[in-house]
């Protein structure tokens, strides 16, 4: 379920380093205690994002939630089609319906963010 | 897991986790938000048929002799107009004017009264009528003996027919029987709150989960969904049907929420009359009124609307309409701008978003 080549944050974002360039979506924990996801706000390309400051917005039928920067860099990439297709963040929340891509401000270290592993215990736990 | 022990469940508590229902704390009530997920539940309802449990609310019983005074007093329909096996939809108001509740009141008989109530304001209730009485009026909070299911949807009475002998065709809307379903005693009323033909049923709460059983495999040819409060207000919602808490509230008139329907000024006293009948002298300053988004965004309850690029309002309901594929709600206007086709904007998170106001329902279904 949770990739071993992502590492978790415990605001239920996940991220993958390649390089300086970390790709970043909301796990499929996240999607499925949001349930139908119907817009997402996100930031424009060329932004500095923080990390553990708000990257964007996800929206269900019910709700809004904040997602977090995982980490701290400038946006290079956004994913366009999450605009006209919210919902595929339900449908592949690790995959195809990844968030942004963002240049890594370094060291670009992961280090203090969870494993697969560590994610789904942190994830049991919580329930 | 566990419940904490200060939730109220209803007799459906157990059956809603067997079939892996998210649960949430609603108003005190351990309820299901929704099962197979809201747009599926909420498209079940729009094309098929749709269970909710809904024993959550209360119910209050008027008798006696003069029940009629005390029900026509604290409605602010016309009781007196009410023959046995008719409801009618009506507030329950304070002496100023603003809601207690919106309640749905059946005649049981010429001395005889049931009322549903919203669960979270059913003791509320209960003691406003009762500081109101003075008639022979018994007032009753059953709410215990009682447990409720709605069945909702253009499949809803080709699947509940398979289970009572009752003519359901014959009830019509505002209507209700007593008779019998799931071989059970049954109060089967044709009355719902999704905007799509349907039930509800009263039922012995002992008997709630065999019911609850029948009705969703009697409804399974159709694509019967059991469905959840989320679905629940995406479906009034796009109904524009009031939420107390949200359109409706103490400090809200039911002229300022478009209910004037509902109040009989003809009457010669009522609770909450003399307000209603200044408010009708002079008008109401603020009105409730749908808009769709026209930029990119969702307005939720509470955001603030803006007019002319001044603060004018506030946001009761908002969301996305899963029939209509739009983003819609409603909101509280100064009166002159409360009708069809005025440009607005909603502020979602700092920055104003453009929006219109619409006329309401926003669906409504075909017959």
């Amino acid at each position: 379920m949770y990739p071993e080549k992502l590492r978790y944050s415990k605001e239920h974002e996940w991220v993958e380093l390649e390089g300086d360039l970390a790709t970043v979506g909301i796990t499929d924990h996240a999607q499925e205690e949001l349930g139908d996801i119907v817009y997402v706000e996100l930031p424009k390309p060329g932004a500095k994002v923080e990390k553990g400051k708000t990257l964007g917005s996800v929206e269900s039928v019910k709700a809004v939630s904040d997602i977090y920067s995982p980490v701290s860099g400038e946006v290079v990439e956004v994913n366009e089609k999450l605009a006209d297709a919210p919902e595929k963040i339900n449908t592949d929340p690790h995959g195809e319906a990844w968030l942004v891509k963002i240049r890594v401000a370094p060291p670009a270290d992961l280090g203090d963010l969870l494993t697969a592993a560590d994610y789904e215990t942190y994830i049991a736990a919580e329930k | 897991m566990a419940v904490p022990t200060a939730l109220k469940l209803t007799p459906l508590n157990s059956v809603h986790r067997r079939l892996g229902a998210r649960m949430v704390d609603f108003g005190g009530w351990d309820m299901p938000v929704q099962y197979s997920g809201i747009l599926d539940e909420h498209n079940a309802v729009r094309n098929a048929v749709g269970i909710f449990d809904v024993s959550h609310m209360g119910e209050i019983e008027i008798s006696g002799p003069e029940a009629l005074a005390l029900v026509d007093f604290v409605s602010t329909n016309s009781a007196a107009k009410l023959t046995p096996g008719k409801i009618q939809y009506a507030g329950l108001l304070y002496d100023h004017g603003g809601f207690v509740d919106d309640i749905l009141v059946h005649c049981v008989a010429e001395d005889r009264f049931f009322l549903c109530v919203n669960a979270s304001n059913q003791e509320k209730d209960y003691e406003h009528i009762r500081d109101a009485n003075r008639w022979r009026a018994e007032v009753d909070l059953a709410s215990q003996r009682y447990a409720q299911i709605a069945i909702q949807g253009p499949k809803a009475l080709a699947t509940l027919q398979k289970l009572t002998k009752t003519n359901l065709a014959a009830i019509r809307y505002y209507n209700f029987v007593d008779g019998e379903a799931v071989g059970v005693w049954a109060r089967i009323a044709r009355t719902g709150y999704t905007g799509e033909d349907g039930f509800e049923i009263y039922i012995d709460p002992a008997a709630a989960e065999s019911c609850w059983d029948a009705i969703l495999e009697a409804g399974a040819e159709f694509g019967a969904k059991p469905c959840g409060l989320g679905a629940r207000n995406t479906l009034r919602m796009e109904a524009a049907m009031p939420l107390y808490g949200h359109e409706i509230h103490a400090s809200i008139s039911p002229f300022e929420a478009g209910l004037d329907w509902i109040v009989k000024m003809e009457k010669e006293s009522f609770l909450g009359r003399a307000p209603l009948e200044r408010q009708r002298q002079a008008g109401v300053s603020r009105k409730l009124v749908g808009f769709e988004m026209r930029g990119r965004g969702i307005a939720r309850d509470g955001y603030e609307v803006f007019s002319d690029g001044a603060p004018a309002g506030w946001v009761t309901s908002g969301g996305p309409s899963p029939t209509l594929c739009k983003n819609i709600g409603l909101c509280y206007l100064p009166v002159q701008k409360a009708v069809a086709g005025q440009p607005i904007q909603i502020q979602i998170r700092g920055q104003l978003v453009d929006a219109v106001t619409i006329p309401t329902p926003f669906y409504k279904r075909a017959r």
